[in-house]
This record gives structure tokens, sequence and C-alpha cells, in this order.
């Protein structure tokens, strides 16, 4: 078979990790190279997953239809109470109000969806057209806030305007807008707010239960199952515990800042990382002993039921190989352990959005042979998994035809999926699913694995 | 209460970029390219590929602040640059979007330039240029404007031969497979375009491909110049945006408008046509599948007689599904689209005439929420449309029959049949078993026989 091309200009940022190889000096950060068939979407699509399930807000996305349109009910972010979330509001931007601007068109629009929803806040994405044709979303946002009564709160997340980093950044702006804007009178000084955790499949509560079990109050998840309401005196709680660093830490950084709150960051998925966040957070309050013994609780009991479940996934997956390519890096660490914890080793690990210090880690975690990308295509991700020879990919919708086409079993680690895979139980979940997967029988037609050419 | 409305909530559309990139599926070896930010590329890959489960590269220029500022020459070039290396493509199928279109690029200036700067460069891929920018109607209108930059730039004068063209609007690949097999029982030479049977519903890869097999051959749309006909599925397609009426005027090739054929009635419409042009009889083939087709509608007209339902999508699948439907006797309430070429109501008036009478209402323009307001009035008993209306079908508790583009919450979307005598039975069995379905669950006592 031919050798698959890697484009000159992406070399700087992939490194196979070998003995004498070179300096490790991966680029990241960067926009994406045009042509390269990125599988990064754009500042917008920062913004919008992040603030995508604050269940009490409106989200209007002002702009033509598309950017409204691709991301209705994207997320399996679910909530416990009301799902405005869930619904696609749009100013479906047409000819006439590029030309003459598209403010009249969101004062209107913002004023009829609030009177018709009544959130509790809105939130006013920025599109690329709107960099372009230069509405001033913070006037109409601020007359309309003065109008209403909530807080209407522009994000600035013009597509075109960096990576979808900078999205994330600009939701928590906008985020952090509301914080502080709360009473704080009924919160313990034994609390602390979830952040970067979107509650994908009820995951937020799982991990709420966790902290509660310990005696702990949680003031806030950010922004799985949010509401305007526990945003705004999430300034009230002692400590930001941080998942999902790249979208979220900002956020916990500008919390430290202007109130005060520590923050830490953790990861739930398997077992090693999500006790080490039970752990870390409970260390965080020395003066309680007892919120650190019901974590030890917390964590034997669970692992006690995991254990035996894990062996027989164990006995079959051990010595398979993984590839693995996600938005943020921080989630490929967890993942290599829980692999490992499965007996099975990663040859290629990869994120849409990873830093340097990111990436440092990942190689120092990672096998000799492994081959580390940032910003990855199609292309390139083919060429490692046939290369590496692997048994299964772990990414999201963009990523899941490559392995199938390939024969290559896969794990949806993606906003899309509809199991919860943080938690003890979501490390159960996730074995279950590469284990069906990877062993599934209907490989055995699969051309590269056997099968009729 | 009625509110006022401005926004567009839960919209009944998608936008103009998706359905170019859906038509480049359809050419082979032709990777599709938006000239734009790196989201639009992104956001609409992941859309198909919900719905058609297969690899889809949409490869993207990437626009950064200098780019807006500056002007996006730059980075098409580049982008083109590296698309040609990776891809290896035969053809560039190249979109605008709202944010290239806004700051002004001149795409055909910079191809011009590009061409010229890459003159002794390896193999150049032909460049289809469609402009498409997002702020003017619907995806409908950037894949038809994308097959029309495709023959525009191909097509060339040649000796008329026995051969037709097909533009068949945007149908599932099973039924561009079900179409081309009929060209091919009528022994007729047929340049289907696009064409993403194979590409956006293909087998498993031996090896890996950087673009996957099947769709049109650029030297096939070529020869559409000298086509004895082109068939096109439409009924709202302007003549300035169809690659048929192009075709009649610059080289003759007789241009023959057909709505898509869904019902019994716009099928023989469409293979009275294929006899006339390929001077044949239909094939006895299809006398079977059409006898098959009355029989189903003798044996399960009781079941579907006046039941009520909204039927959605784009405008030419709503027209001849609502065709369809009357001639089984059901009672399409609400006719909508997200489209709004404005000829919704008139086209359907010619299919259905009784229209009026039977109260059907026709809304073009609208969203799912309109489409809501107008079910809470009509009372239907069902829905039929792509699957984005299940939000307002589980709020309402209304069945829905999931046709069309996107499916996103069931299995085999691309798979379902909808045009042909074929295609109107699959369409028939699933209507019928959606209301045994209901009766059953409706029933206390739960018939085993329906």
């Amino acid at each position: 078979m031919e050798q698959i091309q890697i484009l000159k200009d992406r070399e700087k940022q992939i490194f196979e990790k070998k003995d004498g190889g070179a300096a490790f000096d991966l680029s990241c950060e960067t926009t994406s190279l045009s042509g390269s068939v990125s599988q990064r979407a754009c500042v917008f699509c920062g913004s919008r997953v992040v603030l995508y399930p604050v269940a009490d807000a409106l989200h209007l996305v002002h702009g033509p239809i598309g950017c409204a349109a691709y991301t209705w009910d994207i997320r399996g972010s679910v909530s416990s109470g009301p799902e405005l979330h869930r619904l696609s509001f749009s100013t479906d931007l047409q000819e006439t109000d590029v030309i003459f601007g598209g403010e009249k068109k969101l004062y209107a629009s913002l004023i009829e969806l609030i009177e018709q929803y009544q959130p509790k806040a809105a939130f006013i994405y920025s599109t690329c057209i709107i960099g372009i044709i230069g509405d001033d979303i913070d006037a109409v946002c601020r007359k309309v806030a003065k109008e209403t009564g909530i807080p209407v709160l522009p994000v600035h997340s013009e597509g075109f305007k960096g990576t979808k980093k900078d999205g994330y950044r600009a939701a928590c702006i906008s985020l952090m807008k509301l914080v502080g804007t709360g009473e704080t009178d009924d919160i313990s000084p034994y609390s602390l707010n979830i952040l970067g955790e979107f509650n994908l499949a009820g995951e937020a509560w799982i991990i709420r239960e966790y902290y509660e079990r310990m005696g702990l109050q949680v003031v806030s998840t950010m922004t799985g199952d949010g509401r305007v309401d526990a945003v705004r005196k999430a300034h009230g709680a002692a400590l930001n515990v941080v998942q999902c660093s790249g979208s979220m830490t900002s956020l916990a950084q500008d919390m430290e800042k202007k109130y005060g709150i520590p923050f830490m960051r953790v990861s739930y998925f398997g077992i090693e990382d999500m006790a080490s966040a039970l752990y870390d957070v409970a260390k965080h309050f020395p003066d309680r002993p007892d919120i650190m013994e019901k974590a030890r609780e917390i964590v034997k009991s669970e692992v006690e039921t995991l254990y035996p479940q894990l062996q027989k996934f164990k006995a079959a997956l051990s010595g398979k190989k993984a590839a693995i390519y996600v938005g943020g890096a921080f989630k490929t660490f967890s993942l290599i352990k829980a692999l490992r914890s499965l007996g099975m080793s990663v040859v290629l690990a990869g994120s849409q959005t990873g830093n340097s210090e990111d990436y440092r880690n990942l190689k120092e975690m990672s096998d000799e042979g492994t081959v580390i990308v940032d910003d990855s295509n199609p292309v390139e991700l083919s060429k490692f998994i046939l290369e590496k020879e692997a048994d299964l990919l772990i990414g999201g919708v963009k990523e899941r035809p490559i392995a199938f086409k390939l024969g290559v079993a896969f794990c949806d680690h993606n906003h899309e999926r509809k199991i919860p895979l943080a938690g003890f139980i979501g490390m159960y979940n996730f074995a279950l699913e590469v284990y069906q997967s990877v062993m599934s029988p209907v490989w055995q037609f699969a051309p590269r694995k056997g099968g009729q050419k | 209460m009625k509110h006022a409305k401005t926004a567009t909530q839960n919209a009944c559309k998608l936008c103009n970029p998706l359905g170019a990139c859906l038509a480049f599926r359809g050419i082979e070896n032709c990777v599709p390219f938006l000239h734009g930010s790196q989201g639009c590329a992104t956001y609409i890959r992941r859309y198909l590929i919900s719905h058609y489960k297969e690899p889809i590269d949409i490869a993207s220029s990437n626009f950064n602040e200098d780019t807006a500022v500056f002007g996006g020459s730059h980075n098409l070039k580049l982008g083109l640059q590296n698309v040609t290396q990776q891809y290896r493509p035969e053809v560039i199928g190249l979109a605008t979007t709202c944010l290239s279109e806004t700051i002004g690029d001149d795409v055909k200036g910079i191809l011009r330039e590009y061409k010229k700067e890459q003159m002794n460069a390896a193999p150049m891929p032909v460049m289809i240029h469609a402009s498409t920018p997002s702020y003017q109607g619907t995806h409908i209108d950037g894949f038809h404007g994308a097959v029309h930059a495709a023959v525009q730039t191909l097509a060339e004068q040649g000796t008329p031969q026995q051969l037709v063209n097909l533009f068949p609007n945007m149908v599932s690949p099973a039924d561009l497979r079900h179409l081309r097999e009929i060209f091919s029982d009528f022994s007729l030479p047929c340049m289907m375009l696009p064409d993403y049977s194979k590409t956006l519903d293909g087998g498993p890869w031996a090896e890996y491909h950087r673009i996957p097999p099947g769709g049109t051959p650029a030297s096939a749309i070529s020869l559409s110049g000298s086509a004895i006909g082109s068939i096109e599925f439409t009924s709202i397609l302007a003549d300035a945006k169809s690659p048929a009426a192009w075709l009649e005027e610059k080289f003759g090739v007789t241009r023959y408008q057909l709505p898509m054929p869904i019902g019994i009635r716009e099928t023989d419409r469409f293979f009275s046509l294929l006899e006339t042009i390929s001077q044949k009889a239909q094939p006895e083939k299809y006398d079977d599948e059409r006898r098959r087709l009355v029989d189903a509608y003798a044996d399960g007209h009781k079941y579907v007689f006046d039941k009520k339902v909204i039927v959605y999508g784009e405008e030419d699948l709503v027209i001849s599904m609502t065709a369809f439907l009357r001639e089984i006797g059901m009672v399409p309430v609400l006719v909508a689209s997200g489209g709004k070429s404005g000829l919704l109501k008139k086209k359907l008036q010619e299919l259905v005439p009784d229209l009026e009478e039977t109260g059907i209402k026709v809304r073009d323009g609208v969203d799912f929420v309109d489409i809501e307001d107008e079910a809470k009035l009509l009372a239907p008993d069902f829905l039929i449309g792509n699957s984005k209306g299940y939000t307002m079908s589980r709020k309402n508790d209304i069945p829905l029959l999931r046709i069309g583009f996107p499916i996103h919450d069931r299995f085999g979307g691309q798979r379902l049949h909808h045009l042909g005598y074929r295609g109107t039975l699959e369409l028939f069995d699933r209507i019928v078993n959606m209301v045994l379905q209901q009766r059953q669950d409706d029933s206390e006592i739960g018939y085993t026989y329906l």
C-alpha cells in the first residue's frame, strides 16, 4: 500500500516518541492550516459548547441560519428542570440585514423571545458575519437588559477570530459577568463549584453525588444542568474544581483573582483519576477529616464493586492497541490510564486544543512508539491508525466513520455521547463500550481483518 | 396568544454551503472546499456524517482576523495547494460562505491568479466555484448552485449522442441507485449529477482512500452538452439556477422538468418520458413494480384514508409527497417548508387541483415552532418529514414518519427509498405500518391480526 504523506506545514504538530528521536517541541495553540481539513470547529463552537448546558437561559445565535441549525440540541447535556437550551434560536440574517445591519432584528428577536420564554438570562452569540458588518451587540444587549430586567450577555464568538479556545475564553468572560451577582448567605465554608462538567448523559449528577456524600455543598455546576441563579452565587464557594481544563481554567483564574477562590484541576475518567479527584478535594479541607474519611469510603465501596466487573473486560482486551483523538488534551491523560487498567496500550494520542505543557505531559506518560498529534485531520489519523495497527479509536462523531471504514472499533468520547463515562460507574460503561466494539464479531467481515475485499 | 415572530426558532432549513458540499460529494474524485471559517466545514461535516455515517472530508480556507481584514486570497491559495497535495483530487468543489461573500472576496479572480501561479506545478485539479452565501436561500439553493456550477464549468459542445442528463435533486443514495438502475434497464446512458450513491453509502475499505470511491466523473459531466435531453426533478428551480435550462440555452439540450417521481401519477409521468426519449417500452420489471404498488394501495387504503398529516421539508420534496398523499386518500392539512421560492403554492396547485377545497394549508419560509403552532390547531394524526421534527413530535405526541434529510435519530436514512414505484411502495408500507402500530398501541385488546 502506498505511503500516506503528511503536509509539510503539519510536520511540526506531529511527534513520535522514540529513543534518541528529535527533541520534543510540538507546535500547538496555532490556527489550523488552511486546506488541512482540521477536525476543529471555530470560536463560536467553543463558546457554544461551554454555555450550551445552561438550561434556563436563552441562547440566541446572531447570524445566518447555519450556526444555530448545526448546534440545535447538539450536546447530550441533560437538565433536571427547564430545557430551554435544547431549542435553537437564530436571528437568521438575510442579505438585506447584512447590508443594512442586524441590530434591529437582534433587538426585536430578543424582546419577543424573552417575552415568550421568560428566561433567567440571555446569551447572544456573535457569528463571523457580525464581526464584519459591525453590529454593536453590546449596546443592544445593554438596552434589552435594561428593558427586560434580566442579564443579557454578549458572547464575542465570531468564528474567525481565533480558535475554539478563544471561544472558551469568550464564554468564560460572559459567565464571569453573572458570577458575583447572587446572594451567598446560605453557602457553607465546605463547598465547591464543579467547573468544566457538562452533564453529558447525567455525568454531573454522578460527580455531584460523590461530593455531597463527602459532606460538601455543591454551589454550582458549570455548566452541566446549569442554572443562571447558581452561576450568580458561585463566588460563594470555597473551591473551584475544574475538569475539562481547556475550557474552564480561565474562569477559575478570574474567580481566583477577583474572589480569592482557589482552584484545582481534576478528571473524572478512570478509577485512578476519579479517586484522585475526590482525595484532592478532600485534602483541601484539612480541618474536616471526616470529608477525607468519606472520600475513602466512597472509593473503597465503588472500587470493590467495580474491580471484579472489569476483569472480564480486561481479560478480553489485554494487548489491544488504542488510538485517541479528542478535543482536550487533559482527557487523553485519563484515557491512557483507563485503557492501561484494561490491559490496553495507546499507540496514538492527540487533541484539538492541547497546549505545550499538556503535550509534554502526554509525552512523559506515553509508551515508546506512541505518536502524538495536535490539531490532526482524517488523513493523518488514518495513516497512524493503519501504521500502528490500532484496534480501537476513541473520538467523536467526525472520527467515527474513519474507524468503521477501516474495520477498527470505536468509542464515542465526545459531547454527543448518551452513556455516562465519568465517575466509577462511567469507567464500567467505558470498559463495556470498548469491549462491545472491539470484541464484536462483525469485524471478521472487514477487508482489513481478513474479510472479502 | 400569537407572538410576533422575528427570530427563527428550530429552523426547518440548513445553510446554503451544506447543500453545495453534499452535491460536490457526488462528483468523482472531488474534495468539497469551503471558503470561510473552520467551523463551517466542521459543523457541516458533523451534520452530514450523522446522517450518512460515512467519512466526509470538507476542506476549509480557515479564515483568521487578518484574512477577514485583508481578504481571503492568501488562505484560499494555500488551502487549495494543501488540498491538492494531500488529497490529489481531480476536482475541487469550492463553495463560499457568509464570511467570504461579505468581505467581498473575488473568488473568480483569485482562482485565475492561482491557476497562473501554479501553471508549472503538478496536475491542477478542475476548480468548480459555487457562490453560496449563507444569508441567501437554504441548503437546497447551495445544492442546485453546486450542480449548476459543475455543469457550467465542465460541459462542452459535442456531437449529439444517446445520452440523457439527470438532475435528480437532493434525494437519498438509495434513490440514486434506483434511478441508475431504471436508466440502465431502459438501456439509456445517463449522466446523473450529483451521484453520491457510493461516496455516501459505500462499502468497507480494504485500504485507505483519500477520497471515497464513486461519484460522477468530470469527463462524464463534460459530455452533458452533447446529451439529447436533460431531466430535472424540480418544480421550483428558477431558469437562472437550473443546469438543465443552461444546457438548453447554451447547447440546445432539450430540458424536461418533472416533479420528483413520488406516487403513481408522478412516476408514470417519469416513465412515460423515458419511453419517449428512449423510444422503448417500459421494461416489464417496472410494470410489475407498478402492479404491486397498485395492489398494495388496494390492500392498505382503508388504514390511511382521511388520515390527517403535516408534511414538511424541501419544497420539491413536499410538493411530490403531497401529490402522493392525496392519491392514497390522506389529507395533508399543512404542507410546510423552510424554503421560500415563492412558487410552493402555485406548483402544488398544478399537481393537486383540489388543494383549496381539501383545505390544505401551504406555508413556506417557516420554522418548526410555526409548524408546531399549526399542529396544535390542525391536530394531525401524523407528521411526515426529516428527523428534526422529532422535538415537536414528542412534545405534542404526534407520531413522526422520517423521510428525506436529515435523519439523525434512526438508522439507515441513507438507504430509504422515496422515488419511483419502488420508493413509493416503501413509503406506503411505512405509512400503513405507522397507522397499524398506532392502532395496536392504542388498543386495549392488543389484536395480533390487523
